[in-house]
């Protein structure tokens, strides 16, 4: 009796919750719809020759969406070329070895040292539109957060169970539903986290681009980065602020629309065979799953297309089984590869002419700033080490303060580092200090955090019952951190390292060298080499630095990193 | 017996070595599957049951020899066969509804007959209301028969089974193997055959109407026998005991050709193997089966044994095996019995036990001893482990050679011959038996 009243309300409220989630996912289309007629307005118009950057608050939000486009039109770009990518090294048995030597080196070369390449090609490309500038940060952003993720998809790709893989085989699954069943299912958990750490690396290539500025020749973007770039050299605290402000919102509201339903939806791509007490929720995503328009969508448009789709490939498989192909694939790829080496070759050779004509003195300074460079980064990592690893091991053993510490330091870390250079530029001007250790400083703020969560990972996985053991035993602090904390973080420690390396050779190249307040600040370094080259547009000089540097990384990888990765790998490994 | 369906002509599987040598997988093998048979594989592991399933369903190109599909070979055209496999191989992010769909799919058959044959099937192995569940929410049963219904949901002439049951505990086995059979002799599905590999012989027995024993070191044909026994088969009675002791007894005798079956009849034998192979088991595994046997008085029937332990097969062999390697027990008839030096090994302690088992090593396993005199002539008592992988490389394939350099370090360490350096790769004689020979 009294049930039955509180069944009937519950039902229509949910009927009218029902409705407003309609209401909430037609908003957002049509939000959609006009941002997309706004950037095609925008990138239509002529160039602005010198960007004019307003300081008024009000001008945030144009600013912020234009960045959040340019980030969004590259992941995209860079998601369809790693799965690409990725399957291409995957089954390609030729092109494998050659592919992932590539992507090797490709993740290595600092990607800020071709700002100035790729955005002299792009203007040329499109004169006379503003797309041609656009296209450059976004290709920029593209070659900085593609590699890891082709890498996580090859590797997931690889790594699928040779009977899920034989399963697919004997079911004669076409390469169609084997990509959308078994491979890309698999790989997405992959995908998913690799892409935060691409999209964060993505901010902070943005912010460089779009305070960039070649010689004379002003290619700033309107977007976030220019506009606190514009606060700090006016000294505009306030716009500051608000630039601050603006960026920590964007980059929650990402974390909340995007990457938390993204995390949620991928929870069923686990490739589990019991399901795990821990699963990972979020209110936006229900939203989305409670929405009848998108319901209805699915049923009656997507559904049906995607069926057709697979139908219209199983069939074609039955097909294609009887005839193989014939010689032509064959002769096409001898001659696309001829082609490749013909264009090395040039390449080469142009590289070389360009390269021979640098004196002594050029080769010598080059090398001197390279390892001033060098140092800078030891000890920006051992700087960051110091404080970082007892801070991370604290909160890693402490559930208590990882609560508190931990979304903190996540908003911290998430705040793009370049975004930051010129409010703390303004600090160590304002503070009479050069850029020969503020840019140490400089480097230290971007790449700090790797370290830092890598830490508090491996100091939360270190077993429990190894931890009562070193109590059991009354392990003094000495002994604690040699034979139970320091091993059992190594694995992770060299991780965060790694990391934290290559985005401080990458830095070095915004920090040793600066446009700031009308005039320019730089120091000793292969950093600043690279950005005045660019700056007087010397390309000899740019191109051995650039080649120095990229020599630099990838040296450090396999003579310090790889070792240290085998060690951590074969002899401090916890396994449970 | 009925038509063939699929036969196999001399296939062969082989790895060809850098140096011109070849690793023999599986040596040159005639099979036939005929329509109305259950056809059994059993084989110790290394034999290359697997090898065999993956060759006879087009997913492995035989490396010589030909698979033929009533009478055309296979690969012109997709036999139609599905497999079970033994790690259910399900698709964990598909409802167990969209696994099922998932083959007609690749047939595209359209959506609303493939949901209808998919419901049928997971009806008929018992699944109704488990349709949008996900197999991660499933027990290893349910779980394997959504790897039935989806198998059996395409309609195979011929069913294969990679060891479908070896994954389940006893009890959900049993019962599944019961259903299978009701399936089966129903005839309620068009499949027209069944291959079923497996390390367990009652299984074998209880479904099969033909067993194949397949030797290791190459892979071969041991002996190919029917089973005559009426349905429901009673694994208590006499016959079925005598036909699983008699498997028993040829698959622990792996050099001697197999006696004349009680009820079938042997089709072939095959060469002894050329190097002798350390079995897989622990020094501390020896020692529990010496102990085992001494509380049954020296003496026991292996498959009583592995039945009181729960073993497989698989698991007990190696052991048996190494007991008789090292001279500790000799096998006959299907029973293991305690020797002398057995018997003497298990009454001893700890370091005596170390004592009797480096002099029986040393004195029987041949690799043991390479690898010791080895060691002994070298002035650093010390030698790159790629010294003797080379040489196991002649006669093992990759992945065995590892495992026999791995089997042989427990051995070595467990009898004080030598120790390995993991991280230099290099075996070393322990520092005492380095300085006793130096003096």
């Amino acid at each position: 009796m009294i049930r039955l009243p509180l069944l009937g309300r519950s039902v229509s409220s949910e009927g009218a919750r029902s409705a407003l989630y309609d209401g909430l996912v037609f908003c957002a289309i049509f939000a959609a719809f006009s941002v997309v007629l706004l950037i095609g307005r925008y990138w239509m118009a002529a160039p602005m020759p010198a960007a004019h950057i307003s300081r008024s608050p009000g001008m945030l939000p144009l600013y912020s969406l234009y960045s959040l486009v340019r980030i969004a039109i590259a992941y995209v770009l860079s998601l369809v070329f790693a799965v690409g990518y990725g399957y291409l090294a995957a089954y390609n048995r030729r092109l494998q070895p050659f592919l992932i030597a590539l992507l090797d080196i490709l993740q290595s070369i600092p990607v800020l040292s071709f700002l100035p390449g790729v955005m002299l090609a792009m203007v040329s490309l499109f004169p006379g539109h503003q797309i041609g500038i656009e296209l450059g940060a976004i290709v920029l952003i593209f070659t900085g957060q593609v590699w890891n993720m082709a890498f996580s998809f090859y590797s997931s790709l690889r790594s699928i169970p040779r009977e899920l893989r034989e399963a697919s085989r004997i079911f004669g699954f076409s390469a169609w539903q084997r990509f959308f069943q078994l491979e890309l299912p698999y790989g997405a958990i992959g995908l998913v986290w690799n892409s935060m750490v691409s999209v964060a690396g993505g901010w902070f290539f943005l912010m460089a681009c779009e305070m960039f500025v070649l010689g004379n020749r002003d290619f700033r973007l309107p977007g976030l980065g220019s506009y606190l770039q514009t606060a700090a050299s006016a000294g505009d605290t306030g716009a500051m602020l608000w630039g601050l402000t603006a960026m920590i919102g964007v980059i929650v509201l990402l974390d909340q629309a995007v990457w938390r339903p993204v995390i949620a939806w991928s929870d069923k791509f686990k490739f589990e065979q019991v399901e795990s007490a821990h699963t990972s929720g979020s209110p936006m995503l229900d939203l989305l799953r409670r929405s009848r328009v998108l319901e209805v969508c699915q049923e009656r448009v997507v559904a049906p297309l995607w069926e057709l789709l697979g139908r219209h490939f199983a069939q074609r498989r039955g097909r294609e089984d009887k005839h193989r192909p014939g010689p032509y694939g064959r002769i096409a790829a001898v001659l696309a590869g001829v082609l490749v080496l013909a264009v090395l070759a040039w390449g080469g050779e142009h590289a070389f002419r360009l390269l021979r004509g640098l004196g002594r003195a050029d080769i010598g300074l080059t090398m001197r700033a390279a390892g001033v460079t060098f140092l800078r980064v030891a000890a920006a990592l051992a700087i960051a080490s110091l404080w970082t690893i007892p801070a991370g091991v604290a909160i890693g053993f402490h559930p208590r303060l990882a609560r508190i510490a931990q979304p903190l330091s996540q908003i911290a870390a998430s705040v793009p580092a370049t975004a930051l250079f010129p409010v703390l530029l303004l600090a160590i001007v304002n503070a009479g200090g050069g850029l020969g250790v503020g840019s140490i400083l400089l480097m230290l703020l971007g790449t700090q955090w790797y370290i830092l969560f890598n830490v508090i990972a491996g100091a939360i996985a270190i077993p429990s019952d190894l931890k009562e053991a070193a109590s059991l035993f009354r392990f003094g602090t000495l002994d604690r951190w040699r034979t139970l904390i320091l091993p059992g973080i190594f694995p992770y420690l060299v991780t965060g390292l790694v990391t934290a390396s290559g985005g401080a050779w990458n830095a070095s190249i915004v920090a040793e060298y600066f446009h700031f307040q009308g005039r320019i600040l730089s120091t000793v370094g292969l950093g600043a080499v690279i950005s005045s080259a660019t700056d007087s547009g010397r390309f000899d000089t740019l191109l051995l630095a650039t080649i120095v540097m990229a020599a630099l990384v990838v040296g450090v990888n396999r003579l310090v990193w790889r070792p240290l990765y085998r060690l951590a790998e074969t002899r401090y490994k916890l396994e449970t | 017996m009925g038509e063939t369906i699929i036969q196999a002509r001399q296939v062969e599987k082989f790895y060809a070595q850098p140096n011109g040598n070849r690793i023999q997988v599986i040596a040159p093998t005639d099979l036939e599957i005929r329509s109305g048979e259950i056809l059994a594989v059993l084989g110790p592991s290394g034999s290359g049951k697997s090898t065999l399933l993956r060759m006879l369903t087009g997913l492995a190109a035989p490396s010589a020899g030909e698979v033929l599909w009533h009478g055309r070979p296979v690969g012109a055209e997709p036999p139609n066969v599905s497999i079970v496999f033994q790690s259910f191989a399900l698709f964990p992010w598909l409802t167990v509804l969209e696994n099922v769909e998932a083959p007609l799919k690749a047939r595209a058959v359209d959506p609303v007959a493939r949901r209808k044959r998919a419901i049928r099937m997971l009806d008929a192995v018992g699944l109704d209301g488990f349709e949008a569940a996900y197999p991660k929410e499933l027990s290893g049963g349910m779980k394997q028969r959504v790897g039935f219904a989806r198998a059996l949901v395409v309609e195979p002439e011929v069913l294969f089974m990679d060891e479908p049951f070896s994954a389940l505990d006893v009890l959900t086995a049993e019962n599944l193997r019961n259903e299978l059979l009701e399936l089966w002799q129903r005839q309620s599905m068009p499949t027209r055959a069944v291959f079923l590999v497996t390390h367990n012989i009652e299984e074998a027995v209880l479904l099969a109407d033909r067993v194949v024993v397949l030797g290791k070191n190459p892979g071969r044909i041991r002996t190919d026998l029917q089973v005559p026994l009426p349905h429901p088969r009673d694994k208590k009675s006499e016959p079925f005991q005598n036909l699983v002791d008699y498997i028993y007894t040829v698959l622990t005798r792996p050099d001697e050709a197999p006696a004349k079956a009680p009820s079938g009849r042997p089709e072939a034998a095959a060469p002894a193997p050329r190097y002798p192979m350390l079995p897989h088991a622990r020094p501390g595994g020896v020692a529990g089966l010496l102990e085992m046997l001494e509380d049954r008085g020296g003496r026991s029937d292996i498959s009583k044994l592995a039945e009181d332990l729960g073993f497989a097969i698989d698991e007990l062999l190696p052991i048996v095996d190494a007991a008789a390697l090292l001279g500790f027990a000799t096998v006959a008839e299907g029973d293991v019995e305690m020797t002398a030096a057995g018997r003497e090994f298990a009454a001893a302690d700890i370091l005596s036990r170390k004592d009797l088992f480096r002099r029986a090593a040393f004195h029987n396993v041949a690799l043991l001893r390479q690898i010791t005199r080895a060691l002994a002539t070298k002035r650093d008592h010390s030698i790159p482990d790629e010294f003797f992988h080379d040489i196991l490389d002649e006669h093992f394939s990759e992945e065995e050679t590892v495992r026999q350099l791995e089997t042989a370090i427990t051995w070595g360490r467990f009898a004080e011959l030598f120790d390995h350096d993991a991280k230099e790769r290099r075996f070393y004689l322990p520092e005492e038996a380095a300085e006793v020979d130096r003096a």
